[in-house]
């Protein structure tokens, strides 16, 4: 065993790369969930950003327009998920695993003639004077604008929900929509555009896989991510900052097990590889065991007429 | 409410077109149950290119189907299960994990063909196959040796199964044959394909000092990562992953299943298919050595060809004494060569490797 050969600078530094694609998927889908809607298909909203950015990026050479098109994809492809739960009032749980498998077939397809193909590399900020700091210049200030972009959205999400009328409006639309209705807010509406918000957030965290982490298209790519996304904002109990808390630790000791067993460390493997799973939901089922409960109206179906 | 009466109907009209397609008979059908997407540019593809060569081969006299990122365990019974009602005459399972339920599936259906990949099990209508990857292994173990300059080796394994063990153990011999000073650190991934992770895995190799990375996962994350970290070499894993030649990916092993997959439907056809265990090598040109780019230098080329060539002629194993395990006991003595049966169920590290495997 030799810990020396792990460099907590790098280490710290990997870990917040490591969980911001589900960080931002998490994030997005945290926002539809307190609007009321369970939506199942990031995953497959997240694999189609990935490759609508990947594809973008290649083509115009700038992984910025590459993002944005993520962010266009994803949403685009969560307003047919609206069209079928808002509109057609099917049922959500089904609409939500269709799409995910739609999304995964779709990327397939559009990701055929983009395999082997490097992405144009995502430039890292270089601030100056705060990236010089010892220690913390490495680990916090030295990323690309997309890792600040996933926290700012944190910090924009909790204060939206927790200050704005806005924020107000989309919490009583999902505990209550029938009096959120009768108060003459547009339930359908206002749940919409959360599902495009949802949809745009996932498509970013599949570009961040496809463009900045791994950084290449293969089919499949997201192995899941969707899924530990979706996991991360129950156990957060619906509260942005246990969604970044979750996430940083996924993420964290994901990255910190790999080392480990590079390390040689004398943990059996099998602990070291299920040891993400098992701490995240252990420390986010701990906090809540506070009061905290799921939006009462999630997955129920709204009509103005009912 | 119309909406939704509108799409349940163009489902079910979708439905219906699709139904006699699965009706009509007397072609034989070959289905395959892969672990990952066939664009995974690695294990996966390689299988679908074999599917591929039966369809160019047969032509119009057989039809494939195939279901893609079956999981390992419960839910690979289903879909096996499925394939066989469908229809197939010849069911290839291309994934270790799906050992116990070909075999169980096997035995409700006597009359439908099950071609196991990789699995020791077999009963009278479930062969295995397998190909001698140790012998690239030992390939690729010589040129890690010898390109290595921090004489840290990266491993990127997958499960700790016979076959992934025996890989291990034949890059570390010849990396130490070829290098006395070089050190092996092994992740386990426990999956066979997941980008992100695997990119991670290879990332914390990097950090800890490899300048070469071998991998036992699917994907071509591993060389992209390498790639982005500059100066490190990698392989090509079960394809050739030529996408990154010539650095960092300086050579591969490549798995050609096209003349095995096409002899097996064959036999279907003629009514001459027996049960049987076949595990071939570079002889048999089973595996196959993908072009060892001149990021290599012209005398280490030259040495992994050599090597390459007597592998082939089996005038040299490269499992040959002597060679202790890994607790310092001995396993063959000088001269002596390993068997199949020892070299199938592989559960040890041989001496000189760090770590333990995982149980």
């Amino acid at each position: 065993m030799d810990l020396s050969s792990i460099n907590p600078v790098l280490l710290l530094a990997s870990l917040i790369v490591a969980s911001t694609p589900i960080l931002l998927a998490a994030i997005g889908e945290l926002v539809v969930e307190r609007a009321g809607v369970l939506n199942l298909g990031v995953e497959g909203m997240m694999i189609t950003g990935a490759i609508c950015g990947f594809a973008i990026a290649v083509n115009t050479g700038s992984p910025a327009a590459g993002f944005a098109a993520a962010a266009v994809g994803g949403a685009g492809l969560s307003l047919l998920f609206a069209a079928l739960t808002q509109l057609a009032l099917a049922n959500q749980v089904a609409s939500g695993l269709a799409l995910t498998l739609f999304g995964l077939g779709l990327s397939a397809l559009l990701g055929q003639g983009y395999v082997g193909i490097k992405p144009p590399p995502t430039p890292k900020l270089d601030i100056p004077l705060l990236g010089d700091i010892p220690f913390l210049g490495p680990v916090l200030f030295s990323h690309d604008l997309m890792v600040y972009l996933a926290l700012a959205l944190v910090a924009a999400v909790w204060a939206m929900l927790k200050y704005t009328r806005a924020g107000l409006i989309l919490r009583a639309v999902g505990e209550n929509h029938d009096a959120a209705h009768a108060l003459g807010y547009k339930v359908v509406r206002v749940r919409i555009m959360a599902i495009a918000f949802g949809g745009a957030c996932a498509g970013l965290g599949g570009a961040y896989l496809s463009l900045v982490r791994v950084p290449q298209w293969t089919e499949g790519m997201t192995a899941g991510a969707g899924w530990i996304a979706l996991a991360l904002v129950v156990f957060a109990s619906w509260k942005a900052g246990r969604v970044l808390l979750g996430a940083w630790l996924f993420g964290g000791v994901n990255v910190l097990q790999l080392n480990l067993q590079a390390a040689g460390i004398a943990i059996p493997v099998e602990y070291l590889s299920m040891s993400p799973y098992l701490i995240t939901i252990l420390v986010l089922v701990i906090m809540s065991a506070d009061k905290s409960r799921a939006p009462a109206s999630l997955g129920r179906v709204f009509h103005a007429s009912q | 409410m119309t909406l939704k009466t509108l799409l349940t109907g163009a489902a079910l009209a979708v439905g219906l077109a699709a139904a006699p397609a699965l009706a009509q008979d007397d072609k034989t059908r070959v289905g395959f149950i892969y672990v990952g997407p066939i664009g995974d540019g690695g294990w996966t593809y390689e299988h679908d290119q074999g599917r591929l060569a039966i369809e160019e081969h047969f032509g119009d006299a057989v039809e494939t189907v195939y279901q893609e990122s079956v999981p390992e365990g419960a839910d690979a019974e289903r879909a096996i299960t499925q394939m066989a009602l469908n229809g197939a005459d010849l069911i290839f399972t291309t994934s270790f994990g799906f050992m116990d339920p070909t075999i169980s599936v096997a035995r409700k259906f006597p009359d439908v063909k099950f071609e196991h990949a990789t699995g020791y099990k077999t009963a009278p209508n479930v062969s295995t196959y397998s190909a001698r990857f140790y012998e690239g292994r030992a390939i690729q173990g010589h040129i890690a040796g010898k390109m290595t300059e921090s004489n840290v080796v990266g491993y990127i394994a997958s499960y700790p199964i016979p076959e992934v063990i025996r890989g291990i153990n034949a890059a570390f011999i010849h990396a130490r044959k070829a290098n006395p000073d070089v050190q092996f650190k092994i992740i386990w991934a426990y999956t066979w394909f997941d980008p992100a992770k695997e990119a991670d895995a290879a990332n914390a190799l990097i950090e800890q000092g490899a300048d070469v990375i071998l991998q036992h996962t699917d994907s071509t994350a591993p060389q992209a990562a390498a790639e982005k970290a500059g100066g490190v070499v990698t392989f090509g894993q079960a394809s050739d992953m030529a996408e990154y030649k010539p650095f960092p990916r300086v050579s591969s092993i490549i798995d050609n299943w096209k003349p095995y997959y096409i002899a097996r439907t064959q036999a279907v056809i003629d009514g001459t298919w027996e049960s049987q265990q076949i595990w071939h090598g570079i002889d048999e040109g089973m595996v196959e050595i993908g072009e060892i780019t001149d990021a290599v230098p012209a005398e280490v080329r030259d040495e992994a060809l050599a090597l390459k060539d007597a592998i082939a002629a089996g005038e040299y194993h490269p499992f040959t004494g002597p060679l202790k395990k890994q607790d310092g006991s001995d396993w063959l003595a000088e001269g002596e060569t390993a068997d199949d049966a020892t070299l199938l169920g592989m559960n040890f590290y041989v001496e000189g490797l760090d770590g333990e495997i995982p149980q």
